[in-house]
């Protein structure tokens, strides 16, 4: 696991941006190689949403061979309101780029057969040669998708019953009425995000500091369920100063000290990313 | 357009929806807007024709209610209807107009019967503005208001809707009548013109405040060129210009209003005061005459020699104003620096305001998905760039 510490929100949210884009211009992907990104919604990746556009527009990356799915969507709520991750996708990212629309993934909450629906993703996710680089968020309760505490590490894409917690914190945009909170959702399993070849998770704030020691300085558990990444060949945990307040001060100086390393990772143009794969 | 069913994105545009300019991409299909996010994730199309807007203002196309010619021509003359036609509507896309009512002003009987049947609706195209009938502004009108209209024309309807039938030849193309609530039987008529889903607009009258109110209650919903041919505002009767802040008619009936912004025919402090009573209603009007879009010099128009300098028309070798010749982007631009208002709302004020006045503003005046793809393309002085109806190209100043 690679840990890459940025004094603040915004230069995560860059580090992020160009990561990916790197990323996805190291595989100089075409009509017959798509390169295949999974993707988050929510505040922590809006900023790394903002930053493709803009390198997109200055023409450092195209989406016309990227394939995205993304990770989860709420059941039964109309695909155009704004809490839908449809609308966000839409209005944050898709509407701005060149992505062709066929290559774009994202769970229907509104779909008759939501177990078919879910199935059917994973085989979409299967047909498209598997994940290259699933990018993540987590709570403060440290749940990656909809994989809230107590999911099996295991789990594939399933319909997933809401915890009261989340019903109260979701509240807040749906005009503080718990009653118009979606009480399920369709997400992707840890499996499904441990099973890409690579992963990138975003965490920003004090808020999800204590989150993070649990990711990182614990040992591997479902009710912290992002801790499941420890096991993962390829995991890149992307966060701010604010965010390792819980950690120990040996942690934060040892990754700080391979800093130099990290933006190096996204600097050398000369160098595709393959080289810190074989290189630790 | 030729390639109709083609998916067109107009991008890197700001774009006027829902009364602000937003930055944001514009998507046509088969001449109407659509909802690029349905096409998205539901037909997973991508645009066809990417077209670059070169961050651009888009406004809806302006619709213009109160147009008497233009460049030469005029619609109340029995003479050259059609050329006349054909030239105006097509230089009117040059000013942003992609549809309008042609006016015909008080006229003898004979004049209606040839004129009116070669104004009814025409779609546009690149042939010109679309024609969404005329405007006939009289002649049931007062001859105390009378204006520069011909006194000996003026009728009253006293035999109701049949008086109107027998004038006009047919009421197949008119679209908007002024008339006076103040002549009698006007109830009637007012309501018989509506029933036909004719917008009826008061003007040239000396109706105090309860006739209009009156007149409104029966179904009009428009005031001509206000300030102009009706009694000045006075305190204790403000008279027709008391409908703009009548508290009889509230939300149940909507009044808008005509306003000359040349900056002849209605002072300045006079639009502002419009603006702040009854922003809501305001529709920038040019009244245009048919000196309109002439140079400099003299023309013989009809039998009326016109003499057009700086920026006004006059009577030949007089000082006598004959008319408004300013264009309708100039009229934006000026009501904009005269009033203060947002861009949006000047913009607005010359297309969804007329589009609503003739209850039409699902289909036109707007950028809302589902309405017709009627566009003007702006620099941000106002100047236009080209214009657009059902998608097509219309007009583009590159071009000239």
């Amino acid at each position: 696991m690679r840990l890459v510490i940025k004094d603040n929100a915004t230069l995560v949210a860059e580090w992020a941006a160009k990561y990916v884009t790197k990323k996805i211009n190291d595989n100089n992907p075409g009509p017959d190689k798509y390169f295949v990104l999974g993707l988050p919604t929510g505040s922590t990746p809006y900023g790394m949403y903002q930053k493709l556009i803009e390198y997109y527009k200055a023409g450092k990356v195209s989406f016309k061979y990227v394939k995205t799915f993304n990770m989860d969507e709420y059941v039964n709520l109309p695909r155009d309101h704004p809490e839908s991750y449809h609308w966000y996708m839409w209005n944050n990212f898709f509407k701005h780029i060149d992505i062709d629309p066929k290559n774009a993934h994202i769970l229907d909450g509104n779909a008759p057969d939501l177990v078919e629906e879910c199935k059917s993703y994973e085989e979409k996710i299967k047909a498209a040669g598997g994940i290259d680089l699933f990018v993540g968020g987590i709570g403060p309760d440290g749940h990656i998708a909809f994989n809230e505490p107590g999911s099996s590490l295991v789990s594939r894409t399933r319909v997933k019953t809401l915890a009261q917690d989340t019903l109260e914190a979701n509240a807040r945009f749906f005009g503080n009425d718990i009653e118009k909170v979606p009480k399920q959702a369709l997400t992707v399993g840890v499996g499904t995000v441990m099973a890409a070849r690579e992963v990138m998770i975003l965490i920003t704030g004090s808020h999800k500091a204590f989150a993070l020691y649990k990711a990182i300085e614990e040992g591997v558990n479902h009710m912290w369920t992002v801790s499941a990444f420890q096991q993962h060949e390829h995991t890149l945990i992307i966060c701010d100063e604010d965010a390792t307040l819980e950690l120990r001060v040996k942690t934060v100086k040892y990754f700080k000290a391979l800093s130099d390393v990290h933006s190096q990772m996204i600097t050398d143009d000369d160098q595709t990313l393959e080289k810190y794969w074989i290189i630790h | 357009m030729c390639e109709n069913s083609k998916l067109y994105k107009f991008a890197n545009c700001r774009i006027l929806r829902d009364h602000k300019i937003i930055l944001e991409d514009l998507w046509v299909r088969n001449g109407v807007f659509v909802n690029p996010e349905k096409l998205f994730f539901d037909e997973k199309k991508p645009a066809d024709v990417i077209i670059d807007c070169k961050n651009r203002v888009i406004a809806p196309g302006f619709i213009e209610i109160q147009i008497n010619g233009g460049f030469g021509y005029d619609f109340s003359f029995e003479t050259k209807t059609e050329e006349g036609l054909a030239i105006v509507s097509k230089k009117l896309l040059e000013h942003g107009i992609t549809a309008f009512c042609p006016t015909v002003v008080t006229s003898p009987e004979q004049i209606y019967h040839k004129v009116l049947p070669k104004l009814k609706f025409r779609q546009g195209g690149k042939h010109g503005a679309t024609i969404l009938g005329a405007h006939v502004e009289g002649p049931f009108i007062n001859k105390e208001k009378k204006g520069a209209h011909p006194p000996t024309c003026i009728l009253s309807f006293e035999k109701g809707i049949e008086q109107l039938e027998k004038t006009y030849g047919s009421l197949d193309s008119v679209r908007i009548v002024t008339l006076a609530p103040e002549l009698g039987n006007s109830a009637e008529v007012i309501q018989s013109l509506k029933q036909r889903n004719i917008v009826v607009s008061l003007g040239h009258s000396i109706a105090d405040l309860s006739q209009s109110e009156e007149a409104v209650f029966h179904g009009a919903n428009v005031v001509t060129h206000l300030f102009n041919a009706m009694l000045p505002f006075h305190h204790r009767d403000p008279g027709l210009v008391g409908l703009l802040a009548s508290d009889k008619l509230c939300d149940t009936h909507p009044i808008y209003f005509g306003l000359i912004p040349d900056g002849i025919h209605t002072h300045p402090a006079a639009m502002r005061i419009a603006y702040r009573i009854h922003p809501d209603g305001l529709i920038l009007v040019t009244d245009a005459i048919s000196a309109m879009g002439l140079e400099s010099g003299t023309h013989k128009i009809g039998q009326l020699d016109i003499e057009v300098r700086d920026h006004k028309a006059f009577i030949a070798g007089t000082n006598t104003l004959c008319g408004s010749i300013a264009t309708m982007i100039q009229c934006v631009r000026i009501f904009f620096n005269s009033t203060g208002c947002s861009l949006e709302y000047a913009l607005e004020a010359a297309s969804l305001h007329p589009a609503q006045a003739l209850g039409i503003e699902r289909q036109r005046g707007c950028l809302d998905f589902g309405a017709d793809a009627d566009f003007v393309m702006l620099t941000d002085d106002l100047n236009v760039v080209s214009t657009w109806i059902r998608g097509e190209c219309v007009y583009d100043a590159n071009d000239k």
